[in-house]
């Protein structure tokens, strides 16, 4: 009677996403720990999986690895097949689908998927671990999560869901204010989540392309 | 126990290269992988307290003279978190066909989509629309392969077919049944005596009916909450109450190639 091998560890980490006008900001902490041991304090939760679509995941940082070498070399083969890139919406259905097939040995991944969708407009979408997503206008999955989407559902929640017609999902925000908003929400998330800290990689999607910018948080 | 994992394959165009590489991917995901461990229900019950996939809801559903009329909340919930409250748990199977989605999302959005697909391949297959029934039934049966496994899945398929309004309920144990009245799905709390249910109301009557019944079970249950959207069904067209369709954008169109 030992402890069984078990499968899973949770690395810890916040990501968030919002989604505007004509951008997309995803971020990210870039510490990873395990139980209360930090193995280091510069590890990327980010990947850039098309030229408009990026993957931020938080959990079990293995498991995530897998995943984004599973969605890339999907994504590589559908270049072959169609001589183009894969659309932010058409990424989300591959990304569903890819978590779904290991429903029963499930990826323990908590991921959102930021970029823009083929109008332009800034896209994000949100998942569970075993796939189940939806379109949203801002996101956030990991350990920080709980302390930070009540922030967020504070200043970019749509005034109404109940209006008709509904109102757009994307902030009204500018680049610059998300981008602050998202700086601010770490920081706060640093103080009380444990698993939270050390540097907050920030990407930037646009029409211009992608921008990453660090910045340093607490490293207590 | 032979699972029916045709739900699973790939749809791979037809190249007629052999292309290494494509096989091994359509191989590769042809089914589900399992978890090598000597307790695999143990095991799914720490894999899913852990994960905690979304899950919670009321919807309900009830046929009329106008048609169908269908009706949920929007919250999911993960444990004791609120990850959602704007889920569409009403999904469109195909334009005459909707379904509800009850227990784990996932599994709802996955197997609904699979279905869409499976009514597409049988309309391009016989020339004709499938019936409510028969789309029913094709879901039940490849839930009924996956008994036991730990699928949760209490869904109601409602659509218009040639013999008028369909609405039946099927769920991950391989239960289904058709319902000729009034039904209703939650996970806690119920809404008898909301209203009166009466065969021949108008649409705005079966709507308010609808939204009511989601709205008292609502404000009871902690695990349904959001947003009560009511679709109503008839004859090939969906006309929202609440949300709008937002049409998604078409990447590609098939033609249809003049045969000459």
């Amino acid at each position: 009677m030992g402890s069984r091998f078990n499968p899973y560890d949770n690395n810890g980490g916040t990501c968030v996403a919002i989604a505007g006008v004509d951008y997309c900001v995803v971020a990210a902490d870039t510490r990873m720990s395990t139980g209360y041991s930090i193995l280091t304090r510069d590890y990327s939760k980010i990947c850039q999986l098309a030229d408009k679509s990026v993957l931020a995941s938080s959990g079990f940082q293995a498991d995530v690895k897998a995943l984004q070498k599973n969605l890339s070399a999907k994504h590589l083969i559908y270049q072959h097949q169609h001589n183009k890139q894969m659309s932010c919406p058409a990424m989300a259905q591959l990304l569903s689908n890819t978590l779904y097939y290991k429903r029963f040995f499930p990826y323990y991944a908590f991921n959102v998927l930021g970029g823009l969708d083929s109008e332009g407009k800034g896209c994000v979408f949100t998942y569970d671990a075993v796939g189940s997503y939806e379109r949203v206008g801002y996101s956030t999955q990991g350990t920080g999560s709980t302390l930070i989407i009540p922030v967020l559902d504070n200043q970019l929640k749509s005034p109404s869901p109940l209006l008709l017609p509904a109102k757009d999902a994307v902030t009204p925000l500018s680049e610059g204010e998300a981008v602050d908003l998202v700086k601010d929400v770490f920081a706060s998330a640093t103080e009380r989540d444990i698993y939270t800290g050390d540097q907050v990689e920030i990407v930037i999607i646009n029409a211009s392309g992608i921008k990453r910018e660090y910045v340093q948080l607490r490293r207590d | 126990m032979k699972l029916d994992t045709s739900g699973l394959n790939s749809i791979v165009p037809f190249s007629g290269t052999d292309d290494g590489l494509e096989e091994n991917i359509h191989l590769a995901v042809s089914s589900f992988q399992l978890p090598r461990t000597t307790d695999f229900d143990g095991f799914q019950k720490k894999a899913v307290e852990m994960v905690k996939p979304a899950k919670g809801t009321t919807t309900l559903a009830f046929i009329f003279k106008e048609g169908v009329i269908v009706s949920a909340d929007s919250r999911a919930s993960m444990g004791g978190y609120i990850s959602s409250q704007s889920v569409k748990k009403i999904i469109e199977i195909n334009p005459y066909m909707l379904g509800t989605m009850a227990g784990g999302a996932a599994d709802c959005q996955f197997w609904h989509r699979n279905l869409g697909i499976k009514c597409r391949l049988h309309e391009l297959a016989n020339k004709r629309r499938i019936s409510v029934t028969g789309a029913s039934k094709l879901l039940a049966n490849i839930l009924y392969s996956y008994r036991g496994m730990g699928l949760s899945i209490g869904t109601m398929i409602a659509g218009w077919d040639e013999t008028g309004p369909g609405l039946y309920y099927v769920d991950a144990e391989g239960g289904g049944l058709k319902v000729k009245g009034f039904l209703w799905i939650r996970i806690t709390v119920r809404i008898w005596g909301v209203g009166q249910y009466r065969y021949d109301m108008t649409i705005e009557e079966a709507a308010e009916l609808a939204r009511r019944a989601i709205y008292h079970a609502t404000f009871r249950d902690g695990a349904s909450g959001g947003v009560a959207s009511a679709l109503w069904d008839d004859v090939g067209e969906l006309h929202y109450k609440y949300y709008p369709v937002v049409p998604s954008p078409v990447e590609q169109e098939m033609v249809e190639i003049p045969v000459s």
